[in-house]
């Protein structure tokens, strides 16, 4: 099983990764890769999955310049202080 | 006239108009705003220079039937009129609503106050102010704190003005168009939770002072500032954005980031929080407390983003 693959290129050695569920092997010298039957299907999808589904949006966030880490709050003081025109 | 002076004026408008007499209270003593209750009514004092068309205007606005449910209405002097005046000062009256307990975060309106600014944002200005609508504080009120930060030395101050001057012209209340990306719109113009009362079982805004025609997510800005700043928990921020998005308020996105939208009023509400905090903790000879600490950070924090954007 841990039969090393050589290069058909520059005959070095080849590494397996696994990606997301997806085996390549990887040449350690020229650092080109190889793909299994089905695998660039596989990357193909994943690809698809990625574009199709963007992360949402935030909808409450905070900007650049908001406190880190959720803040202080000093519950009453500053729910006080919220109630008073500035 | 000195707030002294005016006090038993005030209150002698308050015994006019109260069905019964009951222990007259001083609710607010304050050079520019002075505020008197007698029995079911509370009688204010409008500053020194308020613009008495204006005042008119937004009196004529809160009692309108289109925000009924949303703002007080005012009540009318014995003589039909929506104002009288003591010496030189504009005085209105209202009824008494109960005010939201400082002493109780818990119980606090979040929701209610939500939905009455959605309806504000969504009622048609030229219905509310069919001769034009005054501009809405804001901005102005923005540059008004800025003022009173000058006539004062403190050390801090540098922080608050250079996140001020971080600031696009049109959020500082200079005389600049904001870019045709903001919404215009019916707005309070300085809309914080001191600015909610329940009368008889809902919650409306007061305070017609600022009332006109400006970028209605200013009045989100407060809590948003708050927020940002670390003063208002994630929980209660969101409490209120979701009130405000479900009763339809046009201010904000309807999904998605809400910042694209307040990042620069809260910026500018931060700045005046921050502003007037520095100039009550030197008017009362004291250092800055949490929270003044807390919004100077924030300015600093916006000073230091605007410098590498």
């Amino acid at each position: 099983m841990s039969q090393l693959l050589q290069c058909p290129k520059c005959h070095g050695t080849m590494r397996t990764y696994n990606r997301s569920g997806i085996h390549i092997e990887q040449c350690d010298s020229c650092r080109g890769i190889f793909l299994d039957y089905g695998e660039l299907e596989s990357l193909t999808r994943l690809e698809a999955q990625w574009a199709a589904a963007p992360p949402p949006p935030p909808a409450y966030g905070q900007p650049g310049w908001g406190v880190p880490h959720g803040g202080h709050h000093f519950k009453h003081r500053s729910f006080g202080r919220l109630l008073f025109s500035s | 006239m000195s707030v002294a002076t005016l006090i038993p004026e005030l209150l002698r408008v308050g015994q006019m108009l109260a069905e019964d007499g009951g222990e007259p209270e001083v609710l607010a003593d304050r050079p520019d705003g002075v505020v008197v209750k007698v029995a079911e009514v509370v009688v204010k004092a409008h500053p020194t220079g308020t613009d008495e068309e204006a005042l008119c205007d937004r009196l004529r606005a809160a009692s309108s039937a289109m925000l009924r449910g949303v703002f007080l209405a005012p009540l009318s002097m014995p003589d039909g009129t929506l104002y009288t005046r003591v010496g030189e000062r504009l005085v209105t009256a209202w009824p008494a609503g109960t005010a939201v307990d400082p002493q109780d975060p818990d119980a606090a309106p979040w929701e209610a106050a939500a939905h009455a600014l959605a309806r504000l944002h969504t009622t048609d200005v030229t219905a509310v102010f069919p001769a034009g609508a005054p501009p809405a504080g804001g901005p102005r009120r923005v540059a008004r704190a800025m003022e009173r930060l000058r006539r004062i030395d403190h050390p801090q101050a540098k922080v608050v003005r250079a996140a001020y001057r971080s600031l696009p012209a049109w959020a500082t209340g200079a005389a600049v168009a904001p870019p045709p990306s903001r919404l215009r719109g019916l707005t309070h113009g300085d809309w914080h939770l001191g600015q909610v009362v329940a009368l008889a079982g809902s919650w409306l805004l007061i305070d017609v002072d600022d009332l006109g025609v400006g970028d209605p997510s200013w009045d989100l800005a407060r809590p948003a500032a708050w927020y940002a700043a670390g003063l208002l928990p994630p929980e209660v921020w969101r409490r209120f954005l979701d009130a405000y998005r479900a009763a339809g308020g046009p201010a904000l996105p309807a999904e998605g980031d809400p910042w694209s939208v307040l990042d620069i009023p809260a910026r500018a509400l931060v700045t005046q929080s921050a502003a007037l905090a520095l100039v009550t903790a030197e008017r009362e000879g004291r250092g800055l407390d949490e929270v003044d600490t807390a919004l100077v950070t924030a300015c600093a924090r916006i000073t230091s983003m605007a410098d590498v954007s």
